[in-house]
């Protein structure tokens, strides 16, 4: 098993396959699975992500009242005006935040690599697939690829806001996207690596500050931020740029940011956004609390 | 390391908007149906810490009672839960409690039928995973570092080792195991912690065990 990106990467060149072929190979050894039970089984998953970004689409509204309809806002926008940031950015915003509030009004969605941050991944997914018109086994295989730096990010660090702040948690859901666009879109297994590090490097220090305790508030639009900045470090990544700090480095340092994080940062709803005069309100309005 | 599966990373599939109080809400309600092993009439829920106090936000309330009706964690009935429990003619209420708790996500569940009662303390630890710590009052004492399982078994010889026979079989490695009892010839707990994850088909098997009465998972 690879316990770094280095090792992976180095694995995708001595065996010169791609980065989603190494983590389908270790699925299948790890597991003693043949080859179609493990891609039969993401596909599932893939199934559950298509179905809940359209009924986002479609509009829905949380429990609470918070959050809910932007997904609605954000396609009829595109439909009527050109937007600013592209169609293939607000495309992968739309299908984020639609995951989102599928995920607050209580839908069924698939945790990637935690429900809070089950945008990210596949926003980006459906978006650039309107581009680069993958088959399904390379939809597949794109899971795969974020799958393996979720994997190493999730045996190293943390990728939960109570553990690590809101930089483990879409921070890693984003850059997971980010990598695995850049294979989608034909860049090398390095290429993919550095796609990884500019996005996480570009969240280091985001903090878990959700109002209520409620998975909304930042929660939905900060997986827009982390669609986004996926899609953006994929084309930096695949214009040439290189991170100065490589991967695991930038991995550690974000572990080591969220150990140093103070609890009121890390989803206890002790800090930021949930302490502003609005957060409080809010909070009281919803659990009649003094 | 923690994790093995890519699946860990991509999954779970689940209702959301919370592992811990959504996800791991459902798993403590279906085994506390699992360990009373027969369909609930009256349900209590008393919530601690954080549960009493963002339930309603979480849905914490439809997924402990979606739980005890059956459900899995990525059951699309969940949202729906107060109405298919009044359907089945299940009564159910949920009381906030004020007492201080080791735990921040805790729930006390009392079920009943016309015949017996049972309580439950689960715990939601986080990420998905639970642990049942109470049941009937008696403490399981369970390290919360591996998988566990319960199993009520009648007190006759052999109960024991068909069920140790069975792990040893699927290559499953016992770490602990406690065996209790209210009285000679009765209704028999046994609390095993293993190495590994309990499948399914291993788990059906269990069930249907010689002397084997109910099962539940309490920790995976």
């Amino acid at each position: 098993m690879f316990r770094t990106v280095k090792e992976l990467i180095e694995i995708t060149e001595k065996e010169e396959i791609s980065i989603s072929e190494v983590m389908i190979r270790q699925e299948m050894d790890v597991y003693e699975l043949d080859r179609q039970s493990v891609m039969d089984r993401m596909d599932q998953h893939l199934k559950v992500m298509e179905d809940a970004v359209e009924e986002g689409l479609n509009g829905v509204k949380s429990h609470s009242g918070l959050t809910g309809g932007d997904a609605v806002l954000l396609q009829n926008y595109m439909r009527t005006q050109t937007p600013l940031s592209g169609n293939v950015l607000l495309d992968a915003v739309s299908k984020a935040v639609a995951t989102n509030e599928v995920n607050a009004a209580m839908g069924v969605v698939c945790a990637t690599p935690t429900a809070g941050s089950a945008g990210c991944v596949p926003g980006a997914l459906f978006a650039v697939k309107e581009q680069l018109n993958p088959t399904r086994e390379e939809m597949l295989r794109f899971l795969f690829t974020a799958g393996a730096f979720g994997f190493v990010v999730s045996n190293n660090a943390f990728v939960s806001g109570a553990a690590g702040g809101c930089q483990a948690e879409v921070g890693s859901a984003a850059a997971m996207a980010s990598a695995a666009v850049v294979e989608m879109a034909k860049g090398t297994p390095e290429q993919s690596a550095h796609a990884f590090s500019i996005t996480l490097k570009n969240m280091l220090g985001l903090v878990c500050d959700p109002v209520a305790g409620l998975v909304e508030v930042p929660c939905v639009k900060r997986n827009a931020a982390g669609a986004s900045n996926a899609i953006v470090s994929a084309d930096m990544a695949l214009s040439g740029i290189k991170s100065k700090i490589p991967t695991d480095e930038v991995i550690g340092a974000m572990y080591r940011i969220g150990k140093q994080m103070p609890s009121a940062h890390k989803e206890t709803a002790e800090g930021g956004l949930a302490q502003t005069p609005t957060g409080r309100r809010i909070e009281r309005e919803l659990f009649n609390q003094n | 390391m923690k994790f093995k599966s890519v699946f860990d990373v991509i999954g779970p599939v689940m209702v959301g908007p919370s592992s811990s109080h959504t996800a791991g809400a459902v798993k403590i309600g279906r085994a506390a149906l699992d360990l009373f092993g027969k369909p609930v009439e009256t349900v209590q829920f008393h919530l601690y810490g954080s549960f009493a106090k963002t339930y309603k936000g979480h849905g914490t309330d439809l997924a402990l009672l979606a739980g005890v009706l059956g459900y899995a964690p990525d059951d699309d009935r969940i949202k729906s839960a107060f109405n298919h429990a009044k359907n089945k003619g299940i009564s159910f209420s949920f009381v906030e409690e004020n007492t201080a708790i080791d735990h921040p996500n805790t729930v006390r569940i009392v079920l009943n039928d016309n015949q017996s009662e049972m309580e439950v303390v689960g715990v939601s630890v986080g990420g998905g995973k639970i642990e049942i710590q109470e049941l009937n009052g008696f403490q399981l004492n369970l390290s919360g570092n591996h998988p566990a399982i319960l199993i009520m078994h009648n007190d006759r010889f052999g109960a024991i080792a068909s069920v140790t026979e069975i792990l040893a079989k699927h290559e499953i490695n016992i770490g602990r195991m406690e065996v209790n009892r209210k009285d000679v010839g009765e209704e028999a707990l046994m609390t095993i912690e293993v190495d590994q994850t309990i499948e399914e088909h291993v788990e059906q098997e269990l069930r249907s065990a010689k002397h084997i009465l109910r099962l539940a998972k309490v920790m995976d």
